[in-house]
């Protein structure tokens, strides 16, 4: 009977330091990012969508449209072709076309490069009203990006 | 106040009514129907209706190259994608007989017992939503934050992982990892003793889970109910001891087991795991060994015919992938065998009788996670 | 001046006072439980529409009457409409004789703390319209839970206040005030000699009030994780919003009378102010008076964010098996220490 007795006091007790708990978070600062005003920067090895990497000595692609991608690729998401232009040994990149609405960030694709020519991007904030909107052409992309380097 | 509360299931006065639980609900997160036959307050018959978020996977995984299968195994669970990783892999492994670096198999573990980690933040903090206490959840997801951030930048993704390989892992761990696992660990031991002063000590939490759902170790056995299920029932059973793979064999960390069956049985088998979590993750930090990360693979894997299982003790129980081989790129046949449709299988019968408050904190105390359901 | 000294006008005045206080009430404490519950969750809390979310309170309202009221069509279609009407009223009826301030009441009965609890018990009536009107199963559920648990915490509400009746000796609440001017140790919660277990009792009188006012951890009425939105499920637009503005309508008059039992009501606690301040005196004591009250709007905001819900029969064992036991024990040791000793 005395363990009963007290079962009730201890029970409020208890409740008590629940209260005390919520209490000492009160004050603390707060740990939530405040997103559009504030953003998280993505650590390198972030995977977004996969991007064509420019390579800083030739200003081009490394891809050779060998199709490595293509076929690695669970979900069927690359599009490659390429075409060999005169005076060189190995083929090169015409078309690249990545279709986001199917990659499930597996990076099966980046593995299987033999030239290393693509890599994860960093990007996270995509949207889209349209399913175009997640067509990207990689090939364009990257000469976008040369444009602004060399601005 | 003497004796523990009783409740007498319900004999039924012949007249119930049927009340639909789902698939949209706020008590059954995810797309779960639980079809309930209602005495009053009391659930005569609960028969769960599946299959809303069927994917096919293992039909999937039949009809493409193994490799190519990999990045669906993180989405049967999504809450303990590592795991479902690891048993796919593992299965392969075994078939093809591949070697795997041991700073790869370390690597596994870490990486691995993290996951578990945030999976069981993530029960928590949803357990006790069903419970209508909403604050934890937000403390909870602030741990599991930074067990994201942890594995974000050691993998690059924050849920479906997919970091295992056949024969490895993509990349070895990134500089820095290490200390700052430590300093989350050092971290976690605080909060988690601030998890019982405000959820696990509290006499409301107590009345609503101390025997409520009790769960015969019989009924575990009858539906093939695995992880902190049976393990609430003081059954000590734990794939990571009974079969050990990887290098668990090699790590010291204790079963929890509770024998009161209850809900608050459940309860305190989690929450004891993530403290075996923690001590896992720190000796296999001080155990990892130098080398490489992936071992050598054939371009082309083929599989010899044959039958090959592999058994991994997920967040929520024993997940076993099988792989019948018939010498193609493709697996003949591929089966998963997931611990939360066993874990529903048993709700019907240890629900009957309950009142319905009692009987949604039972199915919350169960883990679901309704993917992992249907597959 | 003297057109307002007028009956009738008064009385209005008084009332259309009270409309605005609980509505600008019920806006903003919605707001300040949001806020105070992001605060305790290291969260900020809605912080977007206006400086620091001060607009919020202005969106929800115009979201909710933009939105269109929704009947379903195997309902009760007057007990449905009706439900809404019936429950935003007994709150206001009991805050015209809750006297904020020195004066400052708008009809003082001298039955007062009577007229409270019988219109306080009317609120309930409004819950089992709106869950027997709405033909869902969750509704009608959630309608008996309700009634059962209003009728188990009427009881040791009553007995804890007949328990204070005894050293007060009257059911005016302004006169029960006034019995508590001087210094803080003169306020009930304080009356040790009267009541050993004074604070004892007031722990009792807060739990049922929380649970009259369907509040966390007895929030009954919605369980939303196990009956959707409960007796509210059918209900959209501001018929949703005036059971909202009804909920935190009921705190303030909870958390008022705990003011005027307790804790003192308008009195400062610091003995009596110099009469020379004439009407700067009625509002000094209206500030006192609210700063006690939102200090106990505080706990109950603090209290539900920290537990989870209880059990159904939980909650009636907590009434029938601890709360009324004691309460019966307090009201028996507080008349032997008034006949033994005053």
């Amino acid at each position: 009977m005395k363990t009963d007795i007290l079962a009730v006091p201890r029970g409020f007790w208890s409740l008590l330091t629940g209260m005390r708990v919520t209490l000492s978070q009160f004050f603390k600062p707060i740990v939530t990012v405040q997103y559009p005003r504030q953003t998280l920067k993505m650590p390198p090895r972030y995977r977004g969508h996969i991007e064509l990497i420019l390579d800083p000595e030739t200003q081009r692609s490394r891809c050779t449209a060998c199709k490595l991608c293509e076929r690695a690729c669970p979900s069927d998401c690359i599009l490659v072709e390429g075409a060999k232009f005169e005076g060189e040994k190995k083929k090169s990149v015409t078309q690249y076309e990545l279709d986001f609405t199917k990659c499930s960030l597996c990076g099966a694709c980046i593995e299987a490069c033999p030239s290393d020519a693509i890599k994860f991007s960093r990007e996270y904030n995509l949207a889209s009203t349209s399913k175009e909107g997640y067509h990207y052409d990689l090939v364009k992309r990257l000469a976008e990006e040369k444009e602004r380097k060399s601005l | 106040m003497s004796a523990p509360l009783k409740i007498e299931p319900a004999t039924g006065s012949g007249e119930t009514f049927v009340l639909n639980l789902g698939p949209q609900h706020p008590a059954a997160h995810g797309v779960l129907r639980v079809k309930m036959t209602m005495d009053g307050e009391y659930v005569m018959r609960a028969e769960p209706v599946i299959g809303y978020i069927h994917r096919m996977h293992e039909k999937m995984g039949e009809n493409r190259p193994l490799a190519h299968f990999l990045p669906n195994t993180g989405r049967v669970d999504y809450l303990s994608a590592l795991h479902y990783n690891h048993a796919f892999v593992g299965a392969v492994e075994r078939a093809a007989k591949l070697e795997v670096p041991p700073r790869a198999e370390f690597i596994r573990v870490i990486t691995s017992e993290l996951n578990r980690i945030s999976s069981h933040l993530v029960w928590w903090s949803a357990f006790l939503l069903d419970l209508g206490g909403f604050t934890p959840l937000l403390y909870a997801f602030d741990d599991r934050e930074k067990i994201l951030d942890l594995l974000e930048g050691l993998t690059g993704s924050r849920l479906t992982y997919c970091y295992f390989r056949f024969g490895g892992v993509v990349e070895d761990l990134d500089p820095g990892f290490a200390e700052r696992t430590r300093k989350f660990i050092a971290e976690m031991r605080p909060r988690l003793k601030m998890y019982r002063q405000l959820v696990t000590d509290n006499i409301i939490l107590r009345k609503r889970l101390e025997h409520i759902g009790p769960i015969s170790p019989d009924l575990c056995l009858k539906y093939g109910a695995t992880g902190p299920v049976i393990r609430g029932s003081g059954v000590s059973y734990d794939v990571r001891r009974a079969e050990p793979y990887s290098v668990y064999s090699q790590l010291d960390f204790d079963v929890p087991t509770f024998p009161e069956s209850d809900s608050m049985a459940r309860y305190l088998v989690r929450m004891e795991e993530i403290v075996q979590s923690l001590r896992i993750v720190e000796q296999a930090l001080d155990k990892l060994p130098d080398g490489p990360v992936l071992g050598k693979v054939p371009r082309v894997l083929k599989l010899p015919p044959g039958d090959y299982c592999y058994a991994v003790e997920a967040a929520r129980g024993r997940h076993m992938v099988r792989i019948v081989s018939d010498g193609k790129e493709a697996a003949y046949r591929l089966k998963l065998r997931t611990p939360s449709f066993s874990n529903l299988s048993l709700f019907e019968e240890a629900s009957k009788g309950m009142l319905l408050a009692d009987a949604l904190a039972l199915m919350g105390s169960l883990d679901l996670v309704i993917p992992d359901i249907d597959r | 001046m003297s057109l307002l000294s007028t009956e009738p006008l008064r009385l209005l005045a008084s009332l259309l006072l009270i409309i605005a206080f609980v509505g600008l009430n019920a806006a903003y404490l919605v707001l300040a439980e949001r806020k105070g519950a992001g605060r305790f969750q290291n969260r900020p809390g809605p912080n977007e529409a206006g400086y620091g979310g001060w607009l919020q309170p202005v969106a929800d309202v115009l979201k909710l009457i933009s939105k269109q009221i929704m009947v379903p069509p195997e309902s009760d279609r007057l007990l449905f409409r009706m439900a809404p009407l019936v429950v935003l009223t007994p709150a206001m009826m009991c805050l015209a004789v809750v006297p904020f301030s020195d004066t400052l009441v708008a009809r003082n009965v001298n039955v007062g703390l009577l007229m409270v609890f019988s219109f306080g018990s009317i609120n309930v009536m409004a819950i089992l319209l709106s869950g027997w009107a709405s033909r869902n199963k969750y509704a009608i559920m959630s309608a008996a839970r309700v009634v059962s648990q209003n009728v188990a915490y009427e009881i040791p509400m009553l007995l804890v206040v007949i328990t204070l009746l005894m050293s007060t000796g009257t059911l005016d609440l302004s006169e029960i005030i006034k019995q508590q001017a001087g210094g803080f140790w003169h306020w009930n919660f304080f009356r040790l000699d009267v009541n050993p277990l004074a604070p004892v009792t007031f722990v009792i009188f807060f739990i049922c009030m929380l649970a009259e006012a369907n509040r966390a951890p007895f929030d009954m009425a919605e369980a939303e994780s196990e009956l959707v939105a409960g007796a509210f499920t059918e209900y959209a637009g501001m018929g949703f919003g005036v059971f909202f503005m009804a909920e935190y309508a009921n705190i303030v008059l909870g958390c008022s009378l705990a003011t005027v039992l307790f804790f003192g009501g308008w009195q400062t606690g610091l003995g009596a102010l110099p009469a020379s301040w004439g009407a700067w005196k009625v509002l000094i004591g209206l500030g006192f008076f609210l700063a006690k009250m939102y200090a106990l709007v505080f706990t109950v905001i603090w209290v539900r964010w920290t537990f989870p819900r209880t059990q159904f029969y939980g909650l009636l064992n907590l009434s029938w098996k601890i709360l009324i036991p004691i309460s019966l024990f307090t009201l028996l040791l507080s008349s032997v220490m008034i006949k033994l000793f005053a």
